[in-house]
């Protein structure tokens, strides 16, 4: 019903109050519980949010997301409420001050409705690395929604919210938005201030929005974006809109990546989808054209390795001591420690903290970790040359469908499902995944595109012209 | 432990020390958190200097201009790109579980700090390094006797390592660099030098071998020493420890070892072989540093005059003794007050002589600091210069001028010597009217005196005094009494 901002806003013009929007989300959400998308609820505070925007709304004084209803991914800190990355070693825990993006969020009236599952520390493809349960597919409910933001995917998907906000470090985003039909943004590394945002990998990590529109992609990410004091590694200038331009036929320059298009692990009807829209690009005069990126084979290691050596020191923080869940029956400091510690991770979480501890270890660091940057400075460089050229790149969000519920068991075949995303995580470029297909299987896949540094209206202009030329 | 001369003459020891200076900044290294000492426990304390899920490290930039000055200070490079690292230990103080510092790009490199060696000889000691870090929090295992109580107001101060090389000889010039290095900072007024407090800190790696030799014995540190006379007496014990063990045919352990200052002694922490992998790597959560040859300029311009840079002008230009220059350099605050009055004043050692006489005295039996002393260093000036105008004695305008203008502080030491008639009176004539009634009224004693008995000067001298209520130029009338009675 309430499917996009736009619907929302004209049935508010229609008489419908903010109340009203909050009510029949929270009756979409009782009703779809099975699913497991929201790992909580904020019920009453939303009535009572959309109680004072509605008045707001009267004295024409309501921000620009009013009406908006809004669910946070579960590694997301906002003031006095849990907040747990969907581990058990944060059971409980309550932030102390919220996030910068979702401060921003706030700011602008859009009311958030409740913190959605996820993998644990944001670590998984599936979501059924979260300590509280997996997600189900609302498209076919024994599937996967993809991870680590499956619970933000799945709770849009599924109509519990206007939009969801995820995180993306190697394709969190765009994934989950591929295995259920919606558009799922990265921004550029840094457009969003990281304030707030649980670390995975410092250097990787994205926030990003879950839409149905490019339309409220763009202002979502917008209110979200710009300088932050409290993150030295976001952009340094204010944000306030990413307007969408229209494109003029014969106007753009995509570049395929042909690596990926030939990739052995893709799925033929995603290739031919792809196919379709390179002649309809084609059709419409643009210069569409292959080009070579042939470090495929490089990516998904690279990433691993960059990412667990920042997640080892990211998640040192957490012991039990401070914050969180304390093991019981512990004696000195490095009991408490380890019991905490081996208690409070799941397996995924542990395997990566291994991994990093092993990589930053001495007389590795070199063969792992140096290598891995100068790889990963390679990924940037080639990236930006190729869009030194081409407006974006076109490529797969993920080689298939989305799996059945248990359905990967293989570690290197689940880490594959990043193999087309983490280039945009490598490279810090902004990326978005476009709903673009529907197999025959019944389940929906995405088309990703890949922009230019911090032109994010660049990116989301295209997007939606394409989004169009798919009608 | 005894150690004969002998054996102590076969062995040499090499000392490098790391001082960790906390910097004098308003706020927090990575959090705008107060740096304060003192306050009550975990008060200084937001969400990011929790380490709480989510936050990040928000770069404190007056910690690099600090550092900056302080590698200006000790000639070193500055280094043009820097980005910082993150040092990852487990430890209930260090609450992100990993200490935000620099490795392999410090903001300092080489540079020295000049210190004097126990004959007296001006000796450079090489520094390897300074580089930036945020301090721990502060694990207190004494209050509480079944648990150890964290407080974490210490937690992201701002803090500079500065590493010297291993060319330390002996505890003496380890005790003479560590006053060196605190007197730079407190210069720099980038640290406050504070050993007891712990907010100057000093650990001393420590290693013997016999004279002469190429290799290097097995490297101790030692950690623990709150005060400059303990990393002296640490050092001294520690050197006499290892020769012992040496001359007994025992290896030296690598090891960290504490010092115990009441003890006098150093026991064994942990050893080096069980030290942890710190797993270095850049922080990813704080930008890259560039620093501009712009920007050194830029502070090269303001930076105080330091210790060494007084110590010439003194001795050379303001041609004071070695002696007077040390004691006025010595605190910083002592010079800045000299300096004060030798722009207003030529009389250099008068000057000099005043401050290290009745203004010491005086902040002595006060107990109190140069800061908190009445009297401008102007005034003071006024005072050196009215006594080189002989319009007062030294005496008039110490026991006299000098307890007056501590009360009455703006007022002119001559307008106080003149309303209160101390000027001096050299007028000769009624000088000589006194002279006469002296030599009428000791007979006896002027004989003697014509007959060669010079020390009865003093007695012609005092009875002139008391004539004259004070009021005579001691040497002028000295020149007249004699002239007059030798005639």
């Amino acid at each position: 019903m309430y499917t996009s901002f736009d619907k929302v806003k004209s049935a508010i013009d229609n008489g419908t109050t903010v109340v009203d929007v909050v009510s029949h989300y929270l009756k979409q959400i009782e009703a779809k519980k099975h699913i497991h998308a929201f790992l909580e609820v904020f019920e009453a505070e939303a009535i009572q949010k959309a109680q004072e925007i509605d008045a707001k709304i009267k004295n024409n004084t309501a921000g620009k997301l009013a009406g908006m209803v809004i669910g946070i991914k579960d590694n997301l800190a906002y003031k006095n409420h849990k907040v747990s990355a969907a581990s058990k070693i944060l059971e409980g825990f309550e932030s102390i001050y919220t996030a910068t993006a979702v401060e921003r969020l706030i700011q602008e009236d859009a009311i958030i409705i409740g913190r959605l599952n996820c993998d644990e520390f944001a670590m998984g493809s599936s979501n059924e690395n979260s300590a509280f349960g997996n997600v189900l597919n609302p498209i076919q409910e024994d599937k996967v929604p993809g991870g680590s933001s499956g619970g933000s995917a799945a709770a849009l998907a599924a109509g519990l919210c206007t939009a969801s906000i995820g995180s993306d470090t190697g394709g969190s985003i765009r994934q989950p938005a591929s295995f259920t039909g919606l558009i799922g943004f990265k921004p550029t590394y840094g457009t969003i201030s990281r304030y707030g945002l649980l670390a995975y990998a410092s250097s990787f990590d994205q926030i990003g929005p879950f839409t149905n529109t490019i339309k409220d992609a763009a202002l979502i990410t917008a209110v979200m974006a710009g300088k932050d004091e409290y993150d030295g590694t976001a952009i340094q200038e204010d944000i306030n809109e990413f307007p969408i331009e229209k494109i003029e036929k014969g106007s753009l320059k995509v570049g395929y990546i042909s690596d990926c298009l030939e990739s052995k692990g893709l799925n033929p009807e995603i290739k031919t989808k792809l196919e379709q829209t390179i002649q309809v690009l084609k059709k419409e005069g643009h210069t569409v054209e292959p080009v070579s990126f042939p470090y495929l084979d490089a990516m998904v290691p690279t990433y691993y390795v960059l990412t667990t050596a920042e997640a080892s020191s990211n998640l040192s923080r957490y012991t039990g001591v401070h914050f969180g869940r304390l093991a019981d029956n512990v004696k000195g400091v490095e009991e408490t420690y380890k019991k905490s510690r081996s208690e409070g991770f799941g397996e995924e979480v542990k395997k990566r903290i291994m991994l990093g501890t092993f990589v930053l270890s001495h007389g590795y660091y070199d063969a792992y970790y140096t290598k891995g940057q100068k790889v990963r400075r390679i990924i940037q460089n080639k990236t930006n040359e190729l869009l030194s050229e081409y407006d974006v790149l076109l490529l797969p969000t993920t080689p298939d469908t989305a799996f059945k519920i248990g359905g990967v068991k293989d570690a290197i075949q689940m880490y594959l499902q990043d193999i087309f995303t983490v280039q945009a995580n490598l490279a810090g470029n902004p990326a978005i995944s476009l709903p673009m297909g529907t197999h025959s299987n019944g389940l929906p896949f995405g088309l990703q595109l890949i922009g230019k540094h911090q032109k994010e209206s660049e990116l989301l202009s295209i997007s939606a012209y394409l989004m169009d030329l798919k009608q | 432990m005894e150690l004969s001369k002998e054996i102590r003459d076969k062995y040499q020891a090499v000392i490098g020390l790391e001082v960790h200076a906390q910097m004098l900044t308003q706020s927090k290294a990575y959090s705008s958190d107060a740096n304060l000492y003192g306050a009550a426990p975990n008060t200084l304390v937001s969400p990011i200097t929790l380490g709480h899920p989510g936050t990040l490290p928000k770069m404190n930039k007056a910690t690099i201009d600090y550092a900056i000055k302080m590698g200006i200070a000790c000639n070193c490079d500055i280094t043009e790109n820097q980005y910082f690292a993150r040092k990852n230990y487990f430890y209930p103080d260090l609450p992100k579980g990993y200490q935000i510092t620099q490795d392999t790009t410090p903001i300092c490199t080489g540079g020295m700090v000049n210190i004097k060696t126990v004959d007296g000889q001006t000796k450079q000691i090489g520094l390897t390094r300074i580089h930036m870090e945020e301090d721990a929090g502060k694990s207190i295992h004494d209050i509480d006797p079944f648990n150890t109580l964290v407080d974490l107001n210490r937690a992201g101060v701002p803090l500079i390592e500065i590493v010297s090389e291993p060319e330390i000889a002996d505890s003496t010039e380890a005790y003479n660099y560590v006053t060196a290095v605190r007197k730079l900072v407190r210069y720099l007024d980038i640290c406050d030098g504070n050993m007891e407090e712990g907010s100057m800190r000093c650990d001393a790696n420590i290693s013997v071998m016999l004279k002469g030799s190429k290799e290097f014995g097995s490297k101790v540190e030692v950690k623990n020493m709150n005060s400059i006379r303990n990393v002296k007496n640490a050092i001294e014990f520690e050197i006499t420890r290892q020769i012992i063990e040496v001359e007994k045919g025992n290896d030296i352990p690598s090891e960290t070892r504490n010092y115990d200052a009441i003890k006098g002694n150093t026991t064994a922490m942990r050893s080096k072989e069980a030290a942890n992998d710190y797993r270095f790597f850049p922080e990813p959560d704080l930008q890259p540093i560039r620093v501009t040859q712009e920007h050194i300029d830029k502070l090269k311009k303001v930076m105080p005059p330091l210790p060494e840079f007084l110590f010439e002008k003194y001795t050379q230009t303001l041609k004071l003794s070695d002696y007077d220059a040390n004691n006025i350099i010595d605190t910083k605050e002592i010079a800045l007050y000299f300096e004060t009055m030798v722009a207003h004043t030529k009389n250099y050692k008068g000057a000099a002589n005043w401050l290290m006489g009745e203004i010491k005295s005086y902040l002595n039996e006060h107990a109190v600091k140069i800061n908190e002393f009445p009297i401008s260093g102007k005034q003071m000036a006024a005072l050196v210069n009215l006594i080189d105008t002989g319009k007062i004695s030294n005496s008039i305008a110490s026991q006299k001028v000098f307890p007056v203008m501590l009360v009455n502080v703006d007022k002119l030491p001559d307008e106080i010597a003149a309303e209160n008639n101390w000027i001096l009176d050299a007028n000769e004539d009624s000088l000589a009217g006194f002279i006469v009634e002296i030599i009428n009224e000791n007979p006896d004693e002027i004989e003697r005196f014509r007959a060669g008995d010079k020390k009865l000067m003093g007695l012609f001298m005092g009875q002139l005094m008391k004539k004259s209520k004070g009021k005579a130029d001691p040497k002028s009338a000295g020149q007249l009494l004699s002239k007059m009675i030798l005639k």
